[in-house]
């Protein structure tokens, strides 16, 4: 009973972007590419045979760096600077991929201090922010911490 | 030599016009470098070169159409080395092909030279090198020993390092 024809599409209406968001990338390239191919005569040409692209696999490299896997330029021995030194390491390890093990950054704090003294920063600040009423609430524990009660007082509706 | 982009190379400063520095690198000409392709360098802040200091960078235009321009800065704004050579030491010339016999990850001339006293050297891609050691004569003893690995054997170079690490 239904229709099994399909309808037809204009040309015009094909070539609108949003027809073509379905079409794969090389049935894109192929439409512009015939595209091109409709010259008007406006348009000057070369009565020559069609060329097509040809995949080239030479590339042209003019840096020795990249061909024979060359070093890093600055260099230190023996310590006569530690800073060329680091740098010998870092650069070095790129080129082979290997992963930089100086990154360990030295903690002079340890974590657990880290979060002992936040804590206590929470308080002393939340009680800067508190209003007077409140800051009245703010207790001290036994360690010396400044602890803030969640309590608050809120409005109560009146029963009637 | 011919500058190459990506090419680290040693350049002398000889000019300084407005904004750019002229810096020969043995090239047919000289390379321009900005004073704003230093680490840390802003137009308030100017980076602290002469005329005839020494420069450790990098091409970032080299071909044969253009006028060859360098950076003392890598893509992310960091120094890596490059920049201003420090005071002191001596720069010499050598081949080309030596350079890269040098640099070439497996280069032994290196290793042994390392093992000799503390040193530091820098090796531009365009012929130069910059060698530096605690005293006037070990730098000169340097110098010589680079120079001459060009036409040396493998045996004589061994005979030669030997009888420095003697005396």
């Amino acid at each position: 009973m239904a229709a099994e024809r399909k309808t037809k599409l204009s040309k015009n209406l094909l070539r609108m972007k949003f027809m073509q968001r379905g079409l794969d990338s090389e049935t894109k390239k192929q439409l512009e590419e015939e595209e091109k191919k409709i010259i008007s005569e406006e348009h000057w040409y070369l009565d020559l045979p069609e060329l097509k692209e040809k995949e080239s696999f030479i590339i042209e490299e003019q840096s020795f760096l990249l061909c024979e896997d060359l070093l890093y330029g600055r260099m230190s021995f023996r310590g006569f600077n530690p800073e060329v030194e680091k740098l010998m390491l870092q650069m070095n390890a790129k080129n082979k991929a290997e992963e930089v093990e100086e990154e360990t950054v030295e903690l002079d704090v340890s974590d657990e201090e880290m979060a002992r003294r936040y804590e206590t920063l929470v308080g002393t600040i939340g009680k800067k922010f508190a209003k007077k009423r409140d800051r009245a609430n703010y207790e001290e524990d036994e360690n010396g911490d400044i602890k803030p009660i969640k309590t608050r007082k809120m409005f109560l509706k009146p029963q009637d | 030599y011919v500058p190459v982009k990506g090419d680290h190379v040693i350049g002398i400063v000889t000019a300084k016009s407005g904004d750019i520095f002229k810096v020969d690198v043995g090239g047919s000409e000289p390379a321009s470098l900005s004073y704003l392709a230093f680490e840390g360098a802003t137009k308030r802040n100017r980076p602290n070169v002469q005329v005839g200091d020494l420069i450790y960078g990098q091409f970032v235009v080299a071909n044969k159409d253009m006028e060859p321009e360098m950076v003392c800065i890598d893509s992310c704004g960091r120094a890596c080395g490059m920049g201003v050579i420090g005071q002191d030491g001596l720069l010499f010339k050598v081949t080309l092909g030596l350079i890269r016999r040098l640099l070439a990850p497996d280069c032994e001339i290196l290793q042994e030279v390392g093992k000799l006293y503390p040193l530091e050297i820098v090796f531009g891609m365009n012929g130069r090198i910059w060698v530096k050691a605690k005293t006037i004569q070990q730098t000169l003893i340097l110098a010589n020993i680079l120079e001459a690995c060009e036409h040396m054997t493998a045996d004589q170079r061994k005979q030669i390092f030997s009888r420095l690490a003697e005396s």
